[in-house]
């Protein structure tokens, strides 16, 4: 068997949900602990270093903003990844993943924007701008509900995660435009201060809390997104058990 | 502090949304577990978990 062959099959047997499980299920507590850990390190040092010359201490509602705004983008971005794992190999785990990752993605869409608005206050002296970096994560925001209301009025689970794939691919176009609006247009938000060519133009002191909040927020994102797509998988199966059981009684009933 | 109702605010609403979350995920998932162990205990099984001798 070539090296290709059997990388082929190690995904597809992660494609067995009953396998997926017990990975999860062996994964989950060291990922909380983790998370745990990593959260509390960061919650004391964004409490514990210096407040900024300018800001005072409203730098310190940067050290969850920033994570959540990171977090909103790449939750959309793992979406879009399982859309693509849902239409291209048709990977039954695919619909799973993105199905459970848009209501930990619009969670934290909403923090972002709130911290935004009550950092923006303080700041700008304003709660909210229609400026076109705020108004592409409202949309962001819009389109996670848009796709839990969705899933939620589907039936069809199989006929839901397609059109549901493709719906997510069509915005994933919003991700970039969010990425760039602060350089693509004059808004009132400041533009890339961490990830930017010739490194973060942001103090060390600031930026060793908000790298290990961010951190902490990401393995919170795949501890949550572990755990929910576990769910659904019980949940999908409850649904097949109760429809078996409703087909024995239908066929019992038909017998004379 | 300086602007501390800003402050305290943000991270009030965090960590709210994240322990809502948390919580609604763990309350989900305790619940899902015994629906599926009462199933069990009735027989109730998925096709493809029944014995093969039960398929029509």
């Amino acid at each position: 068997m070539t090296e290709t062959s059997l990388t082929i099959s190690k995904i597809s047997a992660l494609a067995n949900p009953t396998r997926f499980l017990a990975l999860a299920g062996s994964i989950l507590p060291w990922l909380a602990g983790l998370t745990f850990l990593c959260l509390a390190a960061g919650i004391w040092m964004s409490f514990t270093t210096e407040g900024d010359y300018q800001q005072g201490e409203t730098v310190r509602i940067m050290y969850i903003h920033v994570p959540a705004a990171w977090l909103s983008m790449m939750c959309y971005s793992v979406m879009a990844l399982s859309a693509l794992g849902t239409l291209v190999w048709r990977h039954p785990l695919a619909d799973v993943a993105a199905k459970t990752a848009a209501p930990i993605g619009a969670a934290f869409t909403f923090v972002a924007l709130v911290t935004g608005s009550l950092w923006g206050k303080p700041m700008w002296g304003t709660w909210w701008v229609w400026d076109a970096r705020l108004t592409s994560v409202f949309i962001l925001f819009l389109m996670y509900l848009g796709l839990i209301a969705f899933n939620r009025a589907m039936d069809d689970p199989g006929r839901a995660a397609r059109v549901s794939a493709v719906m997510i691919l069509v915005g994933f176009v919003n991700i970039p435009i969010i990425k760039f609006s602060v350089e693509w247009w004059n808004t009132l938000h400041q533009p890339a201060s961490v990830m930017k060519l010739g490194g973060p133009a942001i103090d060390p002191e600031f930026l060793r809390p908000l790298l290990v909040m961010a951190i902490g927020f990401t393995l919170l994102f795949f501890t949550l997104h572990l755990m929910a797509m576990r769910n659904e998988i019980w949940r999908r199966r409850i649904s097949a058990m109760r429809r078996n059981a409703a087909r024995a009684v239908q066929a019992g009933s038909d017998t004379p | 502090m300086t602007h501390a109702f800003y402050v305290y605010a943000a991270w009030g609403v965090t960590a709210a949304v994240v322990v809502l979350v948390i919580a609604h995920t763990l309350v989900e998932s305790f619940r899902l577990q015994a629906e599926l162990k009462r199933l069990d205990a009735k027989g109730i099984r998925r096709r493809s978990a029944e014995p093969q001798g039960n398929k029509p």
